[in-house]
């Protein structure tokens, strides 16, 4: 793997770019692995190099039905923070936080991590109440965040509608300012290239089809290339989470729901921060190229059509405006969508599964990609050693059943609610 | 935006719809608590055609089944819920 | 003479409009593309990576490069394509991307360090910590991005609209308008250009003309902005109706169709009260697809550059326009087609000095032709075209030349069909995608079907890949494409993430199909195997103005409003959100804080009276033989055994056990109940209602009437309350937990005596339209008596003392009735909903966040973290907080884990946010009248 440096790039502009390796292999899937990865999204691919970069196990293929990173990791608004209310969701994700940090140097991929400010709006004084609340909660667990007046937050965003008797008035906020964005392709092809650099083998156009079993345990998969067999599976593919577990006869608390999201035309700078809202479920930054990036509320009902209704857009839309007048003469470009794997409390599932040597993560909602260096982390450690990492044991399947659910919504488990 | 049938106002937009379980995981009163919370957090959440429980809230504010893939949104079938079909 | 220029004289230049400062003239039905080729300008922008000089290329909406920004103030639109404009009087139009000047731009430096900067170099490098990378993060940011966004507010409307039809036609051109002319029952037919037609001025038999504007040539149809009846428009019959600049953006399920319409050009001013923009829903029961297809540039080095512009735009120009883009001209192709760029060209009064043909025969042609002849590069003075450099069955010759008309071949407008799911067939002859199947009733005519001239496939063989664009938008190379593919990014939607090919504001419209060749080429596959990239809505860029419509701005969300807003208006509150509910927090006195008001008003409901709005808590009329057994369905406390006239406090909960709502059930009759809950799960309440109802129970007879709205509600609460309700009346006020009917001022009421403050209180109901007179006589027998009326605030400062938890802050979604101290009201045979999921073993930890009352000697805050001393893990929360009313220290209920078992234990809420730490005690959540002695009289 040619180490990628400033220097390197000066050498290639001036030979004409020659020099560069596959920034990954395509390898012939290998009869046997000791662990198969099923999804080679952000997840999947940074759970094989937790794999063999901090278990040293190297016997691993990620099996990706497409192209790498097509799945939620392509099509997230690329937001990544760590500020939940409840302490087991903010120390998993604080922790992916960490090594969002250093993410970039451990790859040699620069994943353009941009730690320009998380921001979540208050509309009212009982917002701000429940702002303050996260920020309390967070602050006392070790986590910085700032409740910011009205006034520091119209410094941070100008743009923003801060008269009194706007529809959504601005009464403050609080902030993040570790969190930011990413490049969410980048993140997909640095864990590619680093994982196959360390001897992964990346196989793409490879759907898994079956989940071969023997007295209860998992020997492997059936795959539109072949069969292969595995020491032990993990699958790795929110968004399916359902089929594929259904592949081995496994029902979960998880149901598929459409979340779109839109770009405008690259403009000039004009926000620096992310921007969400406590009340409102609207989000609005604007990636490095200079498109604003928004998205809204999901699309309410089950399906895996990955293209949703555009009353939301709509919305979403309007609510922006409302935030930021500014951004009415700015035209959307592209809209897309992704398909969330909506689980029955709104956090993610890092588990075994029934059958011994099979494994699941997923269940991540609309929350993947912030945390998928932790994710990917965690998982490893479930996959290498059987047992739950400390930052993932909240996140069992058996919760449900138990009754140890992780509700930050606190709405239940119609995902339609959430 | 789907256009859905409802049996007793006609075809009309989905955003008159809202979503509500699938059938297959309605609890009744009487059932042992076991099977209850099974069913309450297992779902088969197929690439394919499940059979799910809407309501018209925007409309006649009655409850449809609607059998419907969820991949391509194709409607095969909608009709009003009876609990002696449907449950 | 050289470069772009009007055909014949200036006549007719009526319109005025600035480029970038400087005044010219259009003619009517002149775009801006058009009008600056006329007035003989060719360098329109800088592109976006490289600042190269770009000029117009193309006649329509696929243009890559002439992009500026126009209007002014509030209705600057920036990223607006110079051929999508036409001109209005007063037009102010500017190049964007460049500084100081266009022709002086000093990003061009860039250019000299393109060798470096090749597709992904940004992966490559800007290592070190994230705070080191946001700082080169700056500077790409400031470089990046096309045009500047407006700060001024938008001062114009847009305007959302419906409409249902048998046939929808997208396109305007000549198969378009055959379709509608055709179909039968209600037909839409919709246009984005100004004018019906299509490509006929560019198709032959063509006739240029000099002097007269496009309306004298009887152009087919010409609609501004308004929508129009078919007749007299193109012959179209009257059953269908004529839309105009208006674009299809998208086909998403069923028929349902978003349409996108200019009722005037960008930065154009409206007439007074007309919107500017108009998105449509159309619901269709059948598409009819007549996109055309756009053509293909040819990739070879210096293909950007001014005065190289695709054929068949070149005619557009010449038929439609009157503008000849060049004199001396150089055709390049690799089809028939272009060959009627040169008649029109000679015909207009250029010369063709050359057709360069790709192929290995050409057709006769009166004009020097050369088959296997590619252009190679172009040369360039002074920002234009100078010199074609060509190859010749491999010798290379130059010809001089300010006009390359290119034509790669045409690819078809299949975004719509595949965007509804449609699949796409590959035809080897056209190298193109055509539509195949569709899953919808969509159907496509002429171009877009695959009506296009057949092209010889392009041969790969390019000499300056580095310099050979394919996406012209965001600078992308042929030699970007080849990087890319030797570094591994090979599926199509990897090439294209990682050079950004397709991923500008034309979404690769002249880009994916050079694209596509040149990775199948690399591949040795054919251009189906490799793939293509998601089709997405919307076709052409639309703002998000339009998309928000009317609910823009103020409008964005609802406002729900008191039926009694207008009595608490005159009081001038403080008002407060909840959900879309707008209620009165405090009627704040001369000179009072909103905490001084509400300490007031508190007060006066535990010395003398007070009333309340409470007109936003969720009703239900629950009737018939069945009501009881319905009602013991929901609620999980005793219901059935409740005497007529007597009602009593009861919880909800969610089928996995927590608390989801609470509320009161009162037996007004045999069979008729009223059950009162939470204002804000009132919407989710008559839901669960109706399932329980309709799924769960449907053989239960009863009847359930949501009544949330129809009735207002006001409290009346304090120890003079029965007095004055007495007094009001003419009668007894009924007893606590009973309920009477009676009548104040002449309107019938119904007095529910629910106690929420802890003081004996009544609630007082009537229909919402005859609050108003009830409201006025409780308020004025009430203020006699030394009271006030009492807003959010101040209830919340009475029912914090009382310990009654609130739906969203002590029953927060995440506990059980035992968490909260109410297993004691559950019914202990079950049949309840929620009541299978409590058994579960995580519902009985000891350690669970259970219900608490904190005391201190100062405020306690509201959400601060319980912990035992700094520095400690987090055990709890404070729910709720308020100070005593009619004493001193702060008071509070909170969320602690294990908390029942905890009275008396002292802690620290922690509050680091708002820099807040106080000492406070556990208690047990109940800090006035446990006896309940004030509800009796």
């Amino acid at each position: 793997m040619t180490r990628y440096s400033a220097f390197a790039l000066l050498k290639a502009g001036l030979t004409g770019q020659r020099g560069w390796d596959r920034a990954w292999r395509d390898p012939e899937p290998k009869p046997h692995y000791d662990v198969i990865v099923i999804g080679g999204g952000g997840h999947g691919l940074a759970t094989a190099y937790y794999l063999a970069k901090v278990h040293s196990i190297r016997n691993v293929a990620v099996l990706e039905k497409g192209w790498i990173g097509g799945g939620n990791t392509g099509r997230n608004t690329t937001i990544v923070r760590s500020n939940y209310r409840l302490p087991a969701l903010h120390s998993l994700f604080d922790f992916a936080l960490g090594l969002w940090e250093g993410m970039s140097d451990e790859l040699n991929y620069n994943v353009m991590f941009s730690p320009r400010g998380a921001l979540f709006l208050g509309h009212s004084d009982a917002d701000m109440t429940a702002l303050a609340q996260r920020g309390d909660a967070l602050c006392c667990d070790g986590i910085a965040a700032e409740l910011l007046t009205a006034g520091q937050v119209h410094a941070l965003v100008p743009l923003l509608d801060m008269s009194p008797d706007a529809r959504f008035p601005i009464h403050g906020g609080l902030i993040q300012r570790r969190g930011g964005t990413a490049r969410h392709d980048a993140v997909a092809w640095g864990y590619a290239r680093a994982a196959d650099g360390l001897g992964v083998d990346i196989i793409q156009n490879c759907e898994v089809t079956g989940i071969t079993q023997s007295g209860g345990r998992v020997t492997g998969v059936e795959t539109s290339r072949g069969n292969i067999g595995a020491g032990r599976v993990g699958i790795c593919v929110a968004g399916n989470s359902g089929p594929v577990a259904g592949l081995a006869g496994i029902r979960l608390p998880i149901e598929a729901q459409t979340l779109q999201a839109f770009v405008t035309e690259a403009v000039k700078p004009m926000i620096d921060t992310v921007i969400m809202s406590q009340s409102l479920h609207c989000y609005i930054s604007q990636s490095d190229k200079g498109g604003i990036v928004l998205g809204g509320d999901p699309d309410q009902f089950p399906s895996y059509a990955q293209r949703g209704l555009p009353p939301r857009i709509e919305r979403a839309a309007a609510e922006a405006i409302a935030l930021v007048p500014a951004l009415s003469r700015l035209r959307m470009v592209r809209c897309w969508a992704g398909t969330t794997d909506m689980s029955f409390d709104g956090s993610p599932i890092i588990s075994p599964l029934p059958v011994d040597g099979l494994y699941l993560n997923g269940g991540w909602c609309y929350g993947g990609f912030k945390a998928t260096p932790g994710s990917g982390f965690v998982y490893a450690h479930l996959l290498a050693t059987g047992a739950a990492h400390p930052l993932a044991a909240p996140f069992g399947l058996d919760r449900f059943a138990a009754g140890a659910t992780i509700d930050e919504a606190g709405v239940g488990f119609m995902p339609q609610l959430r | 935006m789907m256009r859905i049938d409802c049996p007793h106002c006609g075809p009309r937009a989905q955003a008159e719809f809202g979503y509500e379980r699938t059938l297959d995981s309605i609890v009744t009163i009487d059932m042992p608590a076991d099977e209850a919370v099974a069913r309450l957090y297992a779902r088969t959440n197929p690439r394919g055609l499940d059979d799910e429980l809407w309501r018209h809230g925007f409309g006649c504010r009655q409850w449809i089944v609607l059998r419907r893939n969820r991949v391509t949104h194709e409607i095969v079938g909608v009709t009003a819920f009876d609990p002696a079909i449907h449950l | 003479m050289s470069g772009p220029g009007r055909i014949g004289g200036g006549e007719g230049a009526t319109l005025r409009f600035t480029f970038d400062g400087v005044p010219l003239r259009a003619r009517p039905g002149d775009t801006l593309a058009a009008a600056l080729l006329a007035s003989g300008i060719g360098l329109v922008a800088r592109s976006f990576k490289y600042h190269r000089p770009r000029g117009i290329m193309a006649a329509g909406v696929e243009e890559p490069n002439a992009l500026v920004t126009v209007g002014e103030g509030g209705r600057t639109e920036p990223n607006t394509r110079a051929t999508d404009l036409f001109v209005y009087d007063g037009l102010v139009a500017r190049s964007q991307n460049r500084w100081p000047s266009l022709r002086l731009d000093l990003g061009a430096i860039n250019g000299l360090a393109a060798p470096f900067l090749a597709a992904g170099f940004y992966y490559k490098t800007f290592f070190g910590p994230p705070a080191r990378w946001m700082l080169y993060e700056r500077l790409i940011r400031r470089a990046a991005g096309l045009g500047k966004a407006p700060i001024e507010a938008d001062p114009d409307r847009y305007e959302h609209r419906a409409a249902f039809c048998d046939v929808l036609v997208v396109g305007g051109g000549p198969a378009g308008l055959a379709a509608a002319a055709a179909a039968e029952g209600r037909v839409m037919l919709v246009e984005q250009d100004r004018i019906l037609g299509g490509n006929i001025f560019a198709s032959p038999p063509f006739v240029p003309s000099a002097v007269e504007g496009p309306a004298a040539r009887g152009a087919p149809g010409v609609s501004t902005s308004r929508d129009t009846n078919g007749d007299g428009v193109a012959g179209l019959p009257s059953n269908v109706r004529v839309l105009t600049r208006t674009t299809a953006t998208g086909v998403w399920d069923h028929g349902f169709v978003t349409l996108a319409q200019r009722l005037v050009e960008p930065g154009e001013a409206p007439l007074p009260g007309q919107p500017v923009q108009r998105l449509w829903h159309v619901r269709a029961r059948r598409i009819i697809l007549a996109t055309g297809a756009i053509e293909r540039p040819l990739t070879f080095a210096g293909n950007d550059r001014p005065g190289v512009m695709l054929s068949q735009a070149v005619r557009s120009y010449i038929g439609r326009f009157g503008v000849l883009p060049g004199r001396r001209v150089v055709i390049a192709t690799n089809n028939d087609d272009a060959y009627h760029t040169a008649e029109a060209i000679a015909a207009a009064g250029g010369a063709v000095v050359a057709i360069l043909d790709s192929r290995d025969t050409t057709p006769e042609t009166r004009f020097p032709v050369f088959a296997r002849a590619v252009a190679v590069a172009t040369r360039g003075r002074r920002y234009h075209l100078a010199a074609v450099e060509a190859e010749i069955d491999g010798v290379r010759r130059r010809f001089d030349a300010d006009l390359l008309a290119m034509s790669g071949g045409f690819t078809p407008v299949v975004h719509l069909h595949s965007q509804a799911g449609g699949k796409l067939d590959w035809r080897a002859d056209i190298q193109a995608f055509v539509p195949g199947v569709s899953p919808q009733a969509i159907t496509s005519v002429g171009a877009v079907a695959g009506e296009v001239p057949p092209i010889a496939a392009a041969s790969a063989h390019l000499p300056d890949p580095k310099h050979s664009f394919v996406d012209f938008q965001n600078d992308v190379t042929a030699a970007d494409i080849d990087l890319a593919w030797a570094e591994g990014y090979r599926s199509v939607e990897h090439l294209k993430r990682y050079t950004t090919l397709g991923m500008a504001t034309d979404q690769g419209k002249t880009s994916n199909m050079a694209a596509l060749s040149r990775l199948a080429g690399a591949a040795g596959i054919d251009i189906p195997q490799a793939g293509l990239t998601t089709f997405r809505a919307p076709f052409t860029p639309v703002t998000l103005g339009t998309l928000a419509g009317a609910d823009g701005g103020g409008h964005a969300a609802p406002r729900r409003r008191l039926a009694l807003h207008d009595r608490h208006q005159a009081l001038a509150p403080i008002w407060q959100p909840l959900g879309y509910w707008h209620r009165p927090r405090a009627y704040p006195l001369a000179g009072e804080t909103l905490h001084d008001a509400a300490i007031r008003e508190a007060r006066a409901v535990r010395t003398t009276a007070g009333i309340v709005d409470v007109s936003t808590l969720a009703k239900f009329a629950v009737s018939g033989p069945d009501a009881a057994a319905f009602l013991e369905l929901v609620c999980a406390t005793g219901v059935a055994k409740l005497g007529v006239g007597r009602g009593r406090y009861t919880f909800m909960l969610r089928e996995d056990g927590m608390v989801a709502d609470d509320g009161t059930v009162w037996r007004l009759d045999e069979a008729r109940w009223l059950l009162t809950s939470s204002t804000g799960g009132a919407d989710r309440m008559e839901a669960h209602l109706s399932y329980v109802h309709r799924v769960l129970a449907p053989q239960l007879r009863v009847s359930v009437v949501a009544q949330q709205e129809h009735l207002a509600g006001i409290a009346l609460a304090g120890p003079l309350a029965a007095d004055i309700l007495a007094g009001l009346t003419g009668e007894i006020p009924p007893s606590h937990m009973g309920l009477a009917e009676a009548t104040i001022a002449g309107v019938k009421i119904l007095i529910l005596a629910a106690s929420y403050s802890g003081e004996r209180a009544f609630e007082v109901y009537a229909p919402g339209f005859e609050a108003g007179p009830v409201w006025d006589a409780l308020d004025r027998a009430t203020r006699a008596r030394g009271g006030f009326p009492y807003g959010l605030e101040a209830l919340e400062y009475l029912r914090i003392e009382k310990g009654h938890i609130v739906i969203g802050a002590e029953a927060d979604g995440r506990t059980t009735p035992h968490d909260l101290r109410l297993e004691r009201m559950l019914r202990k045979a079950g049949g309840y909903v929620g009541a299978q999921a409590l058994g579960r073993p995580a519902l009985s930890a000891p350690d669970r966040m259970q219900l608490v009352g904190l005391e201190a000697a100062e405020a306690i805050p509201e959400g601060a973290m319980l912990i035992a001393a700094t520095g400690a893990p987090v055990e709890g929360h404070v729910s709720s907080a308020a100070g005593r009313v009619l004493g001193e220290g702060g008071i509070a209920l909170g969320l602690l884990s294990g908390g029942r078992a905890r009275i008396g234990a002292r802690l620290i809420a922690s509050s680091p946010v708002r820099g807040r730490h106080v000492a406070v005690t556990v208690t047990d959540p109940l800090f006035y009248d446990p006896e309940g002695a004030r509800y009796r009289d």
